[in-house]
């Protein structure tokens, strides 16, 4: 085992981090501003993997416009499960709103394969994706390099829009306390929203990512990175963005070297390593590495 | 500039008010004395939009051509409008730092020159706060968050101001230095609708007061006149 082995894996660890990062940064933000879990977070990613499909593949339209209609198609997907789901149950329990979303994702998966048969399909980028990149000992397709580059710039720009504008003050504002964010004038429906848009976006953007990194999708696709991501939010500590991240990539770090350093004939257990990790975490830091300790609204 | 008629609000089958009238004029400080569960609160949400009375109503302005049924309009019109609540508990955002929460306090605004001479007239309120400024809110003493949510509440720029239990869980100096600076937002024009639990405070600093029992309004009139009250005396007064 070379130092340059070790470094590829950390790499490849780094890839998927971003994706799972980019989802779990959903997951955070959906429950920071109402508390609540969005179950159907990761059908979002198999949508903007199947946006993707059709647009790349059927439609043959560039790269870039693609990934601009998936982020835009991720926050209306976004969008529509807020309202779906979320909306009519605002004010109700919260195990209400948990079995709506899980409701919308078991309706999501199956309108996929009705639509789209449960048959996986072939998903290929363009070929100035596919080009073999080598750094040293390290090699990796120009596909993971976008997926990284894009993943950390939207990631900043999210940071940025949370920490510096209006609207970012507004959501930080609504996550804390809903009834004096009203009183400041702040139009909570707009705020949970956005929410929902963006969150919604950077997972159908991870969907996009998810095909051109495996190769294959299918309408069950998202369960996988959906759960994984929730697991990368609550590592971080759920409602803490830099959490989410932080998670997303000591996740995907984690199930890579797992497989990688440790004899074959544990790759098949690579989920239970995801899972013990989360335990081990939550059993040192209970409110993952960010989070604050969290009180129940009243 | 605010005229109450009414108003009726009840949680499941049980009357929170039950028909509460109140009027205040401009440029009054009006209280609103009672005991817990009397309906203080609930009748401050009312106007700011955060309940929705069953029954009654809510008129801003009725003196003037621009009248308004708060009962019908959302919350964030009603800040818009200039009507600013500071909840009860104080509610600063907690994460957010100092000048954040008081430029949550703006967001309506878009006038930004408007916006910086608030902030700094708010900072030469309360000077802590410009110390402070880029603390978060939470690490801030209970008297601090006080004088926060006050100046957050001022950089609406509200022409009427309401305030549940400024005075809740701080030390007596700070109470009476808060009241003070109520005394001074009052004197440059801000009407202000105060709920208290301190009603010797309260209606020390009131032009006019209410008492409310369970849900009505049992005595109103000048706070002087209050204050001299022989069952009010008993009841919240602590006299003999």
């Amino acid at each position: 085992m070379t130092g340059g082995y070790i470094l590829q894996q950390i790499v490849n660890g780094l890839i998927l981090g971003s994706m799972y990062a980019l989802v779990a940064i959903g997951f955070t933000m959906i429950y920071g501003i109402i508390r609540l879990i969005n179950f159907a977070h990761g059908d979002v990613v198999m949508i903007g993997a199947f946006v993707t499909l059709g647009l790349l593949q059927k439609l043959g339209w560039p790269f870039w416009l693609v990934s601009v209609c998936v982020l835009a198609a991720g926050a209306f997907v976004g969008l529509a499960i807020e309202r779906a789901a979320f909306r009519p149950m605002r004010g109700a329990p919260q195990v209400t709103g948990f079995i709506a979303s899980l409701a919308v994702s078991i309706m999501v998966q199956n309108l996929g394969i009705v639509f789209m048969t449960a048959q996986p399909r072939n998903f290929t980028f363009p070929d100035f994706l596919q080009e073999l990149i080598r750094i040293g000992p390290v090699s990796f397709r120009a596909v993971d390099l976008v997926i990284m580059l894009t993943a950390l710039v939207l990631m900043t720009g999210l940071i940025l829009l949370v920490r510096k504008t209006r609207l970012g003050v507004g959501m930080r504002a609504t996550a804390e306390n809903l009834d004096v964010a009203r009183l400041m004038g702040i139009n909570i429906n707009r705020t949970i929203m956005a929410t929902f848009a963006l969150g919604g976006g950077l997972a159908a953007i991870a969907g996009l990512m998810w095909g051109g990194k495996f190769g294959q999708i299918d309408p069950l696709l998202g369960f996988v990175p959906g759960l994984k991501s929730f697991v990368a939010a609550v590592i971080g500590g759920v409602g803490s963005i830099p959490g989410a991240i932080c998670g997303g990539y000591i996740l995907g770090l984690a199930e890579v070297l797992f497989v990688g350093l440790l004899p074959p004939i544990y790759s098949a257990f690579r989920d239970a390593f995801v899972f013990a990790t989360l335990i081990l975490i939550l059993l040192v830091m209970p409110n993952g590495l960010m989070g604050k300790r969290m009180e129940d609204r009243a | 500039m605010l005229q109450i008629e009414n108003l009726e609000v009840y949680r499941g089958r049980t009357y929170v008010l039950k028909g509460v009238s109140l009027e205040v004029g401009r440029g009054e400080i009006v209280a609103l004395i009672g005991a817990n569960g009397a309906g203080k609160t609930t009748t401050l949400k009312a106007v700011s939009g955060l309940l929705r009375p069953q029954s009654g109503r809510i008129a801003y302005r009725p003196e003037t051509a621009r009248e308004l049924a708060l009962d019908r309009v959302p919350a964030e019109e009603i800040v818009r409008q200039g009507i600013s609540h500071c909840p009860e508990g104080r509610g600063v955002f907690a994460g957010l730092t100092v000048r954040e929460n008081l430029m949550v306090g703006a967001y309506l605004r878009r006038d930004k020159p408007g916006i910086r001479e608030d902030l700094e007239k708010v900072c030469a309120l309360f000077p802590i706060l410009k110390e402070r400024a880029s603390q978060a809110a939470g690490s801030l003493s209970g008297g601090e968050q006080a004088m926060l949510a006050i100046g957050r509440a001022l950089m609406a720029r509200p022409r009427l101001l309401i305030l549940d239990e400024p005075s809740l869980g701080l030390a007596p100096l700070i109470v009476a230095r808060i009241f003070e600076l109520l005394a001074e937002i009052n004197a440059r024009g801000v009407t202000i609708l105060l709920v208290e639990q301190n009603a010797v405070m309260a209606l020390d600093l009131s032009h006019r007061a209410y008492v409310l029992e369970t849900g009505r309004v049992i005595l109103s009139g000048p706070s002087p006149d209050i204050a001299c009250d022989e069952a009010v005396r008993r009841a919240y007064l602590g006299g003999k």
